[in-house]
């Protein structure tokens, strides 16, 4: 147990106290997260409603806040139909295959430091396995056959393309995401979560900006974790699969009440997890710049920074949901394989070369060589559209003097 | 930058006006000519203007009008005319408030108020009779507790246009005219859209086409019904004088 659950103070003596301090844990980490797939999930029809010149949820409760309880409490008093060609047992069990998973991921993300209650020490994440990262890529991969199954086992077309979308895309989108889930590995050392925290912890570049290995890596793997992420969890702009104007619903169309239900939490689930990865893989999990002394303080600062971190990527999610449209299935093929697997492994490489040469200013080289070949791509193509207007207005000049 | 240009389109969104409004909270001014539920209206008198002559129902392109006319009691008459509207009912199931019913009348006896948000929970109360639809003794129409009345749904509701004249006369035949308003009384037509050749005054401003119309036409639609009507306020040009 100890060895599964990692090095938590909590588990250097197992007696039945501690295993009732586990359960307790466990079943908080579930309310916590389902309390904040609910504000997520506010957060976003709110955010989304504003950058469309709407209001948003305003009726249940302050500000709309209650919407999604509502919500929630009515999709599971609604009929549960199950369709006449589908797979009964898998039907029923899909459902489960993607929440569960997406719950188990949440496991592993530190939203805190070291809290004692109770004469007990223990971390403020639920396991802190040995495995670390890898669990998380572990149970994305589970997480796909509820896809797959949902819409295999519906007896329906639609369903059935949704899910083969997903498969595919889930599969391919993977290879990206573990790449760059490669980088940071290669600089913090360790799979574990909190490993990856900690070598986050110290003065970085000068002493004054975070170690952060959005900074350390030079921000590429960051974007092509960001890009991947949102392919895995099929948020938009790679919602193919459930692409409503072309397959209705996607794999979840023949679902109602709580199946529908469990699909849609874990959706959110997912975009919550996923928010807590990026954190704790990029931008140093629970850490932040003034860390108190004091108890109760110890314990809270963390927490608060965690947060912080948390909705500024949810909101970024969000922005993306907002505003880019549904990518066509051969440009997220095009996208995953050509763009995103060839950068990440060769950034791999280079981060790679540098740990090998232990050269402490090649990152700090790679991305200034980065940012000077963007900047330079992006003069040249404004240069190049001044040009071309530029051509246009002498054409256009010069079918007015012949006209005249 | 291309692609990501509409990143800043949604952010600037972020902090502009938003384009709806809170709906039950805040509503939106209906416009003029709007369709909402029917009502019956009566003459100052507190006689009713149906006729009974069925000319609604016949028009009714959903055959959701059903009209009775039967001959007035001598001794105690519904109506000025000779018959009136005995059994009235609507039934909003059906109703597509195309408003033809109103352009078929003849005495302007049906209108449209502005209101819409009402609701039934059987089809029995789907159907109005004449103890709903028929205006109270203020003029106004009866706000029933399952409707949703708000400040001014029932002011202007003649913002009707009649295809036909108003006051029958075939002059003004083609020639549309804002005309009738709910409740008491017969409106003066208001200069409409089209009146080429009549008067500029009444085709460049709101002037009324009181003095336009044929005297007698005048003299017969006041001499019978006691004047002009209409809610005060609602008048367009209230200087103008009858």
């Amino acid at each position: 147990m100890t060895h599964l659950l990692g090095v938590d103070p909590l588990l250097d003596k197992v007696d039945f106290g501690v295993v009732v301090f586990v359960v307790v844990k466990a079943f908080a980490t579930l309310l916590i997260l389902l309390v904040s797939v609910l504000l997520t999930i506010w957060w976003m029809r709110k955010l989304m409603a504003f950058m469309q010149n709407r209001h948003g949820p305003t009726e249940a409760g302050p500000f709309g806040l209650l919407q999604s309880l509502a919500d929630g409490i009515k999709v599971f008093f609604k009929e549960a139909f199950t369709p006449r060609d589908a797979d009964r047992f898998v039907y029923r069990i899909a459902p489960y295959l993607a929440v569960v998973p997406a719950f188990l991921t949440f496991a592993i993300i530190p939203v805190g430091g070291t809290i004692t209650l109770f004469h007990h020490t223990t971390l403020l994440q639920l396991a802190d396995p040995p495995v670390g990262i890898l669990w998380m890529l572990a149970m994305s991969g589970i997480a796909i056959y509820g896809v797959m199954l949902a819409g295999w086992s519906s007896g329906s077309k639609y369903p059935l393309l949704g899910s083969v979308r997903a498969s595919a895309q889930m599969v391919s989108y993977e290879a990206a995401l573990g790449l760059s889930i490669g980088s940071v590995i290669l600089v913090s050392g360790s799979l574990s979560t909190r490993d990856i925290v900690v070598a986050q912890a110290t003065r970085g570049i000068g002493g004054v900006l975070p170690n952060w290995n959005v900074i350390q890596l030079a921000f590429v793997p960051f974007v092509i974790f960001m890009i991947a992420a949102t392919a895995e969890m099929n948020q938009p702009p790679f919602d193919l699969t459930e692409a409503d104007s072309e397959l209705v619903g996607g794999y979840m169309t023949e679902y109602a009440s709580v199946g529908f239900a469990f699909f849609y939490l874990a959706e959110f689930m997912n975009l919550v997890t996923t928010s807590g990865i990026i954190v704790t893989l990029f931008f140093g999990g629970p850490t932040g710049p003034w860390n108190p002394t004091t108890v109760i303080l110890r314990w809270l600062m963390p927490i608060l920074y965690f947060v912080i971190k948390e909705c500024i990527v949810v909101s970024t999610y969000v922005w993306i949901r907002a505003t880019l449209p549904r990518l066509r299935y051969d440009q997220l093929m095009d996208l995953g394989w050509k763009v995103l697997i060839p950068i990440a492994l060769f950034w791999l490489l280079v981060i790679a070369a540098i740990k090998v040469g232990r050269w402490p200013y090649a990152v700090g080289a790679a991305a200034g060589g980065l940012l000077a070949f963007i900047l330079l791509t992006r003069a040249m193509a404004v240069g190049k559209a001044r040009a071309a207007d530029a051509a246009d207005e002498v054409a256009v000049s010069r079918r007015r003097v012949e006209g005249s | 930058m291309g692609a990501l240009d509409g990143f800043k389109v949604t952010f600037k969104t972020m902090f502009e006006d938003k384009v709806t409004t809170c709906y039950p909270h805040e509503k939106r001014p209906k416009p003029e000519r709007f369709h909402g539920r029917h009502v019956l209206n009566r003459y100052e008198d507190g006689m009713e203007k149906c006729i009974g002559c069925e000319l609604c129902a016949g028009v009714c392109p959903a055959r959701c009008i059903y009209v009775r006319g039967r001959d007035n009691p001598p001794d105690a008459p519904v109506s000025p005319g000779e018959r009136y509207g005995f059994v009235y009912e609507i039934n909003f199931l059906r109703c597509i408030h195309c408003d033809l019913c109103v352009e078929a009348c003849p005495t302007e006896a049906i209108t449209e108020s502005k209101m819409f948000e009402w609701s039934f929970t059987n089809r029995r109360d789907a159907i109005y009779t004449k103890a709903e639809l028929v205006v109270g003794d203020d003029g106004r129409p009866q706000e029933l507790p399952w409707e949703d009345w708000r400040t001014g749904d029932d002011e202007n509701t003649s913002g009707w246009m009649r295809a036909t004249s108003p006051a029958g006369s075939p002059d003004y035949e083609d020639r549309a005219l804002w005309s009738g308003e709910l409740g008491y009384g017969v409106r003066e037509a208001e200069a409409g859209q089209v009146l080429e050749g009549i008067d500029a005054e009444a085709e460049a401003g709101r002037r009324p086409i009181h003095g336009q119309l044929e005297e007698s036409l005048i003299e017969d639609l006041h001499g019978s019904h006691g004047g002009s009507g209409g809610h005060a306020g609602h008048d367009p040009d209230p200087d103008e004088g009858h």
